[in-house]
């Protein structure tokens, strides 16, 4: 064995703290290590170049780079001694900076500190394995969770690529909460006319296929053979006869407050949520639908003329395969009911965002009418109070909700274009108006649109003679507010979805203590998790308004395209691998995994002549993390590239 | 069921009705009350605006008096004396610092081990208000009452843990229990001006005249409270609002107990109404 | 209100001081104003409690301890109850009232409040419970309102509601004793109860008063 050790000085990040020759002096003591040198900037060309020259020269067959963390620079180190003829898992990196150099003062210490780093992956590489990569077949399909802007768009683009994908949706119909929308900021653009054509393009294209009113419910595997079960859950109309004509929901004397109009108005039990649903087939309730609960009326079923309605139709598990998943499940919005000061959800003229846009929007509950859900009047001086639900550790959520400032501001400008004689007034604590034309939009509302921005926050809402009494304060002015409203719209913030969680944990992607997903690297990777195969997508990440959202799904499924244009798949051999003869199937292995990477497995044993249980690595999904390694009793599990003898062999190592 | 009985320099003298209503209404369920001998007074709002050991020390020392008694929680009806004594007790559980200080100060050990609980949450939590419906013998024919809780009585929510801190309801649940009719109305927990009576009389008439004055609009024909500040502000103040404001409310304030021990059959003589300074009769003989 | 900072008043160790003893986190306040919006006595206050919060954010220690607003805080709890940041600001403004009582940087009008606590306080360590009438006649005659809420004694008297002689405990020595002791750690001192410019300025309010009523 003849073994390199190269320390860099990385300029004077480390030469300044750690004494680089001495390093390299020490090192070159040790039995197995041949040649020993130091280079200013190892990475550089001329430094990799050194590598190379001295492999040859002195016939090296390990490595071992003394630098920088291996997060920055093995691959590249790995490439260089691979050109040279070196296995590139024969390369060690010994981190003297982020765990040396960076974090320590006294010189002498330190360089006493690297040269036991560096002994420690001499003796790691000398125990080390060639290893070979190994290649999963990647199935040239992509699956979208959620059927929102996010999703549609990322359909879209992966479609363009001329791959199949398909989308699963929570709802009877997709579009999402974008929907449900008036006109969105800053454009004033109708948020239908901009969603609904993209509904429509994914809806047709050959590409693409969508299951709405389904759910996902097990996701096993791994990067490029995700095997999905969901549940395409029973519509009771059946999609293919269907013609949207609307007969049945016209007869259908069961009227509920409808969820699209966040209850301002009516729906049947059997429905279409929106006029321009995609698919244009409607739903029928179960749970309140006179059949379904009492085995009375029928009359759809009657009325249709196409045979459509199904009151037979069952659950329908699909499982289907996939190279990659885009998850695009977006956001709900904060419950305000837990605000006691605001009348804990009672007060019927207190409403949130969602309420005002279905409101504003002409083909809403309210026929485009700003008016005071409790009696129908219409409403003249109309608060508007931001912040509800966001910056807020006692009752709510840290962070701030981005949109809400947006929105407002858009409200505003509605209220007065539908009633001449309103006025807005809104409560502030900042204005968060980063966005492309944002400022200039809420400085048009404030100076043109007559609308009154106060700041402070609002300590109580009660109601009194018919109207809401609101008692806030101008910090600015330092006085204290009251306003008498006929209309109260809180901003309330977004938030995650109720089952966020559960998903996540099918999934195997981490998510954050507000139940947001977690993007792999917050700056340079947010559309991707640590899982890979699994894209991120919208707000379900973190709150976002609709040009961000857009760009992420972009970005998203461009990852996604990535790797559905590559044949075959390159993964890391960095993962466990079972000796079945020593492995005795207790299974500890099968609970300490993260990934869900091992399963059980049954083999002939020779010795006792009958079949028994040991386990099984899934290589693809296994993530080399080592929890596997740490639990087995036996030994019988092991970790390439972090085995068992190498670990040894750095811990006795230090013993000399 | 038996009790520490802590009254509170009020109840002693300005409060005076409370403490025979209390009395009289424990007496008439079957709830002992032992006053805790040579109790001291709680420092109140002064105590702790001047001296924040002494604020704690006050109560502590009473606790420890109590703890002389037996193994029985405290039971206060000033809640005033209700939130000092709960949050010496947090504090001497939570901050180690001021439990040295305060453990010198009264010269013995003490860890937050005597409970304390206000009258009204005795009388609804642990009485329950089946038992006491059961023992009406004089329904309150529908009298509309505005219950008035005050500051204290809920805040802060995490020390005081004693009703719905924005919307408390266990002062309305036993009038409706005894057959008055609580009105729904927001002031339930505004302040009313507290200890400023005598050093900042115009704010306490201003608050108190806001109070008054919104109970009027929800229709209320009285007003219910279980503090002896709120009481005095409320009730003693009224004719200065009236001349202030230029009203006419004619607005009693009545202590909980007063109502409840009505309702007991327990006679109104010995319920202390005539101790009222805005006369009840009209509204007493609307029950009647 | 104008007010004038620099570096070395932003960099004074108020802030530093008052998160340290108080426990409070004043750092994080953002201004939001809930707790002025909420304050019943915000009306009559000179600054509101977010600007007190914020003038101790920026080290204006004299400022902050000779406001009117520290006094007329009525600790009614509606401030902490609701605060997003969790900070407890009538425990803030206890402290302040401390402060500026051991600093003696009490502004002449709301002079009134700590004279009432020391009789209240003084009272009770010569009684062990409050003895209203001492409490109330020591109050009127220190603060040179002399005949104030007189028209309320005979109701008082009559409904008994109010003795005419103290209520001693008995254990008197053991509560002194809490009270030495009680001084001595916190280091205050005995102060003086007599405001002669106090009692000029009640005086004179009632005599200018009366001769407006008589034009």
């Amino acid at each position: 064995m003849r073994i390199g050790v190269f320390v860099c000085h990385c300029g004077t990040n480390i030469a300044a703290t750690v004494d680089v020759e001495k390093v390299a002096q020490a090192l070159s003591r040790f039995p197995k290590v041949k040649f020993s040198t130091t280079y200013k900037y190892m990475c550089s060309d001329p430094g990799q170049s050194l590598v190379r020259q001295s492999i040859e020269e002195h016939k090296l067959d390990r490595i071992v780079i003394a630098s920088c963390s291996p997060r920055l620079h093995e691959k590249t180190f790995k490439k260089c001694v691979e050109v040279a003829g070196i296995n590139p898992y024969l390369v060690e990196m010994a981190n003297i900076r982020e765990h040396c150099s960076w974090v320590h003062k006294d010189m002498e210490a330190a360089t006493q500190k690297a040269i036991e780093i560096t002994k420690l992956a001499v003796a790691k590489v000398s125990r080390a394995r060639p290893l070979q990569k190994t290649y999963v077949p990647i199935e040239k399909k992509v699956l979208v969770i959620g059927g929102g802007i996010s999703g549609i768009q990322s359909a879209i683009d992966i479609t363009f690529a001329k791959y199949p994908v398909t989308i699963i949706e929570k709802e009877p119909t997709i579009g999402g909460r974008m929907a449900r929308f008036d006109k969105t900021f800053p454009t004033l653009d109708c948020a239908a006319c901009i969603l609904t054509p993209k509904m429509v393009t994914i809806a047709q294209n050959e590409y693409a296929t969508i299951h709405t009113y389904s759910e996902v419910e097990e996701v096993t595997g791994h990067v490029g053979n995700f095997k999905v079960k969901f549940r395409k859950k029973a519509r009771s109309v059946d999609l293919h006869k269907c013609t949207g004509c609307g007969a049945c929901w016209n007869k259908c004397p069961v009227k509920v407050d409808s969820e699209f109009d966040m209850g301002l108005g009516k729906r049947k039990a059997i429905y279409v949520p929106f006029p321009q649903a995609v698919p244009n087939v409607p739903v029928i309730d179960r749970d309140n639908c006179l059949w379904f609960t009492q085995k009375k009326c029928g009359l759809c079923k009657k009325i249709c003329a196409f045979g459509a309605i199904d009151y037979d139709m069952q659950d329908e598990i699909i499982e289907e395969s996939f190279g990659a998943i885009i998850v695009a499940t977006g956001f709900t919005q904060f419950d305000h009911a837990v605000y006691g000061e605001y009348g804990y959800g009672k007060y019927k003229d207190v409403i949130t965002g969602l309420h005002f846009e279905r409101m504003a929007n002409s083909s809403g509950p309210t026929g485009g009418k700003i008016v005071r859900p409790s009696d129908g009047k219409e409403a003249h001086d109309v608060v508007f109070i931001q912040c509800i639900g966001s910056r807020d550790e006692q009752k709510g959520m840290p962070y701030c909700s981005r949109l809400c400032c947006m929105y407002t501001a858009k409200h505003a400008l509605l209220l007065k274009e539908h009633n001449k004689d309103s006025q807005a007034y809104v409560f502030y604590i900042d204005i968060r108006a980063a966005g492309k034309n944002y400022e200039e939009f809420v400085k048009r509302v404030q100076t043109d649109y007559g609308a009154v921005y106060l700041r402070g926050r609002v300590s109580r809402i009660f109601e009194k003679g018919g109207k809401l009494i609101v008692r806030g304060a101008d910090t600015l002015s330092g006085a204290q507010v009251e306003i008498k409203a006929d209309l109260v719209v809180l901003a309330t913030g977004l938030v995650a979805q109720n089952d966020a969680a559960k998903l996540a944990q099918m999934l195997h992607i981490p998510y954050d203590q507000n139940n947001l997903f977690t993007e792999a690297h917050p700056k340079l990777a947010p559309v991707e998790t640590i899982t890979s195969g699994i894209f991120l997508t919208g707000a379900c990440q973190s709150p976002k308004d609709i040009p961000d959202t857009v760009a992420t799904a972009s970005a998203a499924s461009v990852k996604a395209l990535g790797l559905m244009v590559q044949d075959k798949l390159e993964r890391e051999p960095i993962v466990a691998k079972v000796n079945p003869d020593a492995c005795s199937g207790c299974r500890a292995c099968i609970a300490a995994c993260p990934f869900s990477a091992i399963e059980t497995d049954e083999i002939e044993d020779r010795k006792l002549k009958r079949k028994r249980i040991v386990v099984k690595v899934i290589e693809g999904v296994c993530t080399g993390c080592g929890n596997c390694t740490a639990v087995c009793r036996m030994s019988a599990i092991d970790l390439e590239g972090f085995t068992n003898r190498q670990v040894m062999e750095e811990i006795e190592s230090l013993r000399v | 069921m038996k009790y520490a009985y802590f009254p509170g320099c009020s109840l002693h003298s300005t409060a005076k009705e409370y403490d025979i209503s209390s009395r009289a209404v424990a007496n008439a369920l079957g709830i002992e009350l032992i006053e805790i001998p040579d109790w001291v007074c709680c420092g109140a709002t002064p105590a702790h605006l001047t001296l924040h050991l002494l604020s704690l020390a006050l109560p502590v020392k009473n606790l420890l008096q109590a703890k002389k008694l037996g193994n029985y929680e405290v039971a206060t009806c000033c809640a005033a004396c209700f939130s000092r004594l709960k949050i010496a007790n947090k504090f001497m559980e939570d901050d180690p610092v001021h439990k040295g200080k305060v453990e010198e100060v009264v010269g013995a050990k003490y860890s937050g081990e005597v409970k304390v609980r206000h009258f009204l949450d005795i009388l609804v939590n642990v009485f329950g208000l089946n038992n006491i419906s059961e023992r009406v013998s004089k329904k309150l024919n529908g009298l509309k009452v505005a219950c008035y809780y005050g500051c204290l009585l809920t805040r802060p929510p995490e020390i005081m843990q004693f009703d719905d801190v924005e919307e408390p309801h266990l002062m309305d649940d036993l009038m409706k229990a005894i057959g008055a009719e609580p009105v729904s109305w927001p002031y339930k927990t505004e302040c009313c001006g507290a200890s400023f009576s005598l050093t900042k009389t115009d704010i306490v008439l201003k608050l108190s005249q806001d109070i008054l004055q919104m109970a009027y609009d929800a229709g209320a024909e009285a007003i219910v409270v279980a503090c002896p500040l709120c009481q005095s502000n409320l009730d003693l103040r009224q004719s200065s609002i009236n001349k202030k404001y230029k009203k006419h409310f004619h607005m009693p304030i009545f202590y909980f107990t007063q109502l409840l021990g009505l309702s007991l059959g327990i006679d109104p003589k010995k319920l202390g109404f005539n101790k009222l300074i805005v006369n009840p009769s009209k509204a007493l003989s609307a029950i009647a | 209100m104008k007010f004038f900072i620099s570096q070395d008043i932003i960099k004074s160790s108020f802030l530093e001081t008052l998160q340290r003893d108080c426990g409070e986190k004043v750092s994080h306040c953002y201004q939001c104003g809930k707790c002025s919006a909420g304050c019943p006595i915000s009306f009559q206050m000179d600054y509101l409690p977010n600007q007190i919060m914020r003038l101790v954010q920026l080290g204006m220690e004299e400022q902050v301890l000779s406001s009117k607003t520290i006094w007329l805080c009525a600790s009614c709890l509606t401030c902490t109850t609701r605060c997003p940041r969790e900070i407890d600001i009538a425990e803030i403004m206890d402290y302040l009232r401390r402060r500026a009582y051991q600093k003696q940087l009490i502004p002449l009008e709301e002079t009134e409040i700590p004279l009432f606590n020391k009789i209240f306080l003084r009272n009770i360590e010569m009684f062990g419970r409050l003895y209203e009438m001492g409490l109330i006649g020591m109050f009127n005659l220190l603060s040179g309102e002399f005949f104030k809420d007189m028209s309320l004694a005979p109701k008082m008297f009559l409904k008994q509601k109010i003795g005419i002689l103290p209520h001693r405990i008995k254990n008197l020595k053991e509560l002194r004793e809490i009270f030495k002791k009680s001084g001595k750690l916190a280091k205050a001192k005995r102060d003086r109860l007599l405001h002669p410019k106090l009692i000029f300025l009640n005086l004179s309010r009632k005599v200018i008063g009366k001769i407006e009523r008589l034009k």
